[in-house]
């Protein structure tokens, strides 16, 4: 795929998460606040929470996508970094390999974790 | 001609500074430093990310399993990394949506004719930077109330 697009899809991805880690963050790290609020949930780290959570096929689905979206995004942002270094075409082409083979490993494990709850 | 090839390579190699250039603002203002700290904050937040895709793969083992895990992490130590994550994040983010609307051509005003005193796109867009920045702030705040007075 033409640079361009990698690059226009590393912004998509970016706005994606903008959102949903946003709706973790304040889910996960904002409870206390959100409780004041009558809303969220209570002890969110809790296995009861986490797993109740885990079972709804909204968080089973915006999961995967923020996984996909946050994997994409961090490891084309490190292939970017990593090529500023002034390596040599084919380490830079290696490197692009590895980070890619890696992310879909991650994504395929972290997938498979949410769907296998999911249906558990 | 070959030669000429190579001493463009050299020019274009030269200009690169690398790692250094990571830190240098040179006269590029505030924006340069808010790059990298872009980057730092990036590389955290994707450290910790991969890890915690591993550690929330433990609930595959079931309620107890995970309330083990999450045990690991019950320290002091952990609790301020994971506040380090969520500044990291809070401040990535809206950087980022800065990035995103100025490459998006937002924010830095119509074209307009090079004329003494010039106001570059730079710092037409930087009044974002600042608004984003409070917000950021005002979030961080938030965060460490959750995580040092209230969420207890």
């Amino acid at each position: 795929m033409r640079e361009s697009k990698l690059w226009l899809l590393h912004l998509l991805a970016g706005a994606i998460i903008f959102f949903l880690l946003g709706l973790h963050m304040f889910i996960m790290h904002l409870d206390s606040i959100l409780a004041w609020l009558g809303i969220g949930y209570r002890e969110p780290i809790d296995a009861a929470s986490v797993f109740a959570r885990s079972r709804q096929a909204f968080f089973m689905v915006t999961y995967i996508i923020l996984l996909g979206a946050a994997l994409y995004h961090g490891l084309y942002g490190l292939k970017n970094i990593i090529n500023e270094m002034n390596l040599s075409h084919v380490i830079e082409k290696v490197i692009a390999g590895v980070l890619t083979v890696s992310g879909l490993i991650l994504f395929a494990y972290g997938a498979y974790t949410a769907i296998f709850i999911f249906v558990k | 001609m070959p030669d000429e090839k190579k001493l463009q390579t050299v020019q274009h190699k030269k200009n690169r500074l690398g790692i250094a250039g990571w830190v240098y603002g040179g006269r590029y203002g505030a924006e340069r430093y808010a790059y990298t700290l872009h980057r730092i904050t990036g590389l955290g937040i994707l450290f910790y990310f991969i890890l915690h895709i591993f550690a929330t793969g433990s609930r595959i083992w079931g309620e107890a399993a995970w309330t083990r895990t999450m045990a690991l992490f019950d320290s002091p130590v952990f609790k301020a990394g994971e506040f380090l994550v969520f500044i990291a994040f809070a401040y990535h983010a809206l950087n980022g949506l800065r990035l995103l609307f100025t490459e998006l051509g937002c924010w830095m005003g119509k074209p307009q004719r090079p004329v003494i005193p010039y106001k570059n796109a730079v710092r037409r867009q930087r009044p974002a930077l600042v608004v984003l920045m409070i917000i950021a702030l005002v979030i961080i705040i938030l965060g460490g109330f959750d995580f040092y007075l209230l969420g207890e």
